[in-house]
């Protein structure tokens, strides 16, 4: 079958997608963006996290059908130009970034977090997270990158 | 395989009726794990993302008709302080970003025994609202769950709505698994006061082969409440009825030892469930009386 999505702004076509496929597949593989990683399939790892329609969803959970005539926003849909989005800036700044297989889906879930509460508790960005393994870090260079983008979003607005 | 889209209910009860092998697909959550490990090939998936009545809930007659593809998210958000046991059975669903996307009817459908909302579902004394094109009609959940992974829908039906009695007697649900989030439950349990009626509802999850009620529990702690006027006037709960209700509830329950947990960890932690979420709701019906 054929697809329409609206991918980072821009309109996108895939044909010949399985009807089965996931919405991360047809990201990945036919539309050539791999920020979104394929890790688990079954929505426990969250490293394929996008916003569909606005909202932080698994992509693999998510039937590439279902995304006709959607918006999808990516990882790689954060930069503004040639500048990194501010959470992305503070998890290289913070060191949250190991072997960075986790990095984007946490990228997205801390981003829609500061999007709806702009100053978290800890227990709240832990609870925004609570869908992202990180198999490196501990996470607790992850909590410091969220806190840093918190604070400096704060101290921009 | 085939991608139907349908933009109307109508739509798609006419696909459903035409194709009863069609797999209904709203979140996604369970349906395209199967597919994504080739556990399941359906002939056909049944989109119903589309159909704007089946995302909706409205109020009528005491009751919220929650449409089936209406996810946690706006459960939580919109709907706690109508129904808190269902709300706080939805906060306990995997992930953000699976409770963006999951839905109760989907947890219907897929009636697994470990579903998070069937025991609220069960102690609220909710109904199933299942549409076919020869019409509609309303299952009581006590009726809907029949085995591991079967329930009473015909193979043209879908699963549209639940109505669940709105209240504001306190409910509870508590779950036990290995980790605070993204966890599976081991066991599960769910208790709704229904003053009202002078009546107790209680539930237990991934304890037996269906999420089921524990209604000698329900018959006991009722009677001993009317019995001695505490709806009324409600004192601290005595020990020994609290132990009582939690044995009846373990009782109630038929695990099986798995890598989850054992059998008789599971009723052992229903009696404790069972006190603890009873002990939280009847000193909140206290201070509501009071």
């Amino acid at each position: 079958m054929r697809v329409n999505v609206t991918v980072n702004g821009e309109q996108r076509q895939a044909d010949d997608v399985w009807e089965g496929e996931s919405l991360l597949y047809l990201l990945r593989e036919r539309l050539g963006l791999p920020g979104s990683k394929n890790a688990c399939e079954q929505g426990e790892c969250g490293s394929c996290t996008v916003y569909l329609d606005s909202v932080p969803v698994c992509a693999c959970l998510v039937a590439a059908g279902q995304a006709q005539d959607r918006e999808v926003r990516t990882v790689e849909g954060l930069v503004q130009g040639d500048r990194l989005d501010p959470v992305q800036e503070a998890f290289v700044d913070a060191g949250a970034v190991q072997c960075g297989f986790c990095t984007p889906g946490l990228v997205v879930a801390a981003h829609d977090l500061l999007d709806r509460v702009p100053k978290p508790s800890d227990p709240e960005i832990r609870e925004a997270l609570a869908g992202n393994l990180c198999r490196c870090t501990g996470y607790e260079k992850i909590l410091d990158a969220v806190r840093l983008a918190a604070s400096r979003k704060e101290a921009g607005a | 395989m085939d991608f139907l889209r349908p933009d109307t209910l109508a739509e798609a009860l006419a696909h459903k009726a035409e194709r009863p092998d069609a797999v209904p697909i709203a979140g996604g959550t369970d349906v395209m794990v199967e597919l994504n490990f080739d556990h399941r090939r359906p002939a056909a998936l049944l989109d119903l993302t589309r159909i704007a009545e089946l995302r909706t809930w409205d109020e009528d007659d005491g009751a919220v008709r929650i449409g089936a593809a209406v996810p946690y998210t706006r459960i939580i958000e919109e709907l706690g302080g109508r129904l808190p046991g269902l709300a706080m059975a939805s906060r306990t669903v995997g992930s953000p970003q699976i409770r963006n996307r999951g839905t109760v009817g989907g947890n219907l459908g897929a009636a697994s025994p470990a579903g998070d909302t069937h025991p609220v579902l069960l102690a609220a004394g909710a109904t199933v609202e299942a549409a076919s094109t020869r019409g509609t009609r309303l299952i009581p959940a006590t009726d809907f769950y029949l085995g591991v992974k079967r329930h009473a829908l015909e193979p043209d039906e879908l699963i549209t709505a639940v109505h669940v009695p709105v209240t504001h007697a306190p409910q509870q649900f508590s779950k036990v698994g290995t980790r605070n989030a993204m966890v599976i439950a081991v066991c599960s349990f769910a208790v709704a006061l229904h003053p009202a009626q002078s009546r107790v509802g209680a539930a237990v999850g991934s304890a037996a082969p269906t999420p089921r009620r524990a209604s000698a529990a329900e018959e006991f702690l009722s009677a001993e409440l009317t019995s001695t006027n505490q709806w009324e006037s409600p004192k601290p709960l005595l020990d020994s009825v609290k132990r009582r209700f939690g044995d009846l509830v373990a009782e109630a329950a038929s695990p099986i030892d798995d890598v989850r947990g054992s059998a008789a960890y599971r009723k052992h932690a229903l009696s404790v469930l069972a006190r603890r979420t009873l002990g939280w709701a009847w000193q909140d019906y206290s201070g509501k009386v009071a």
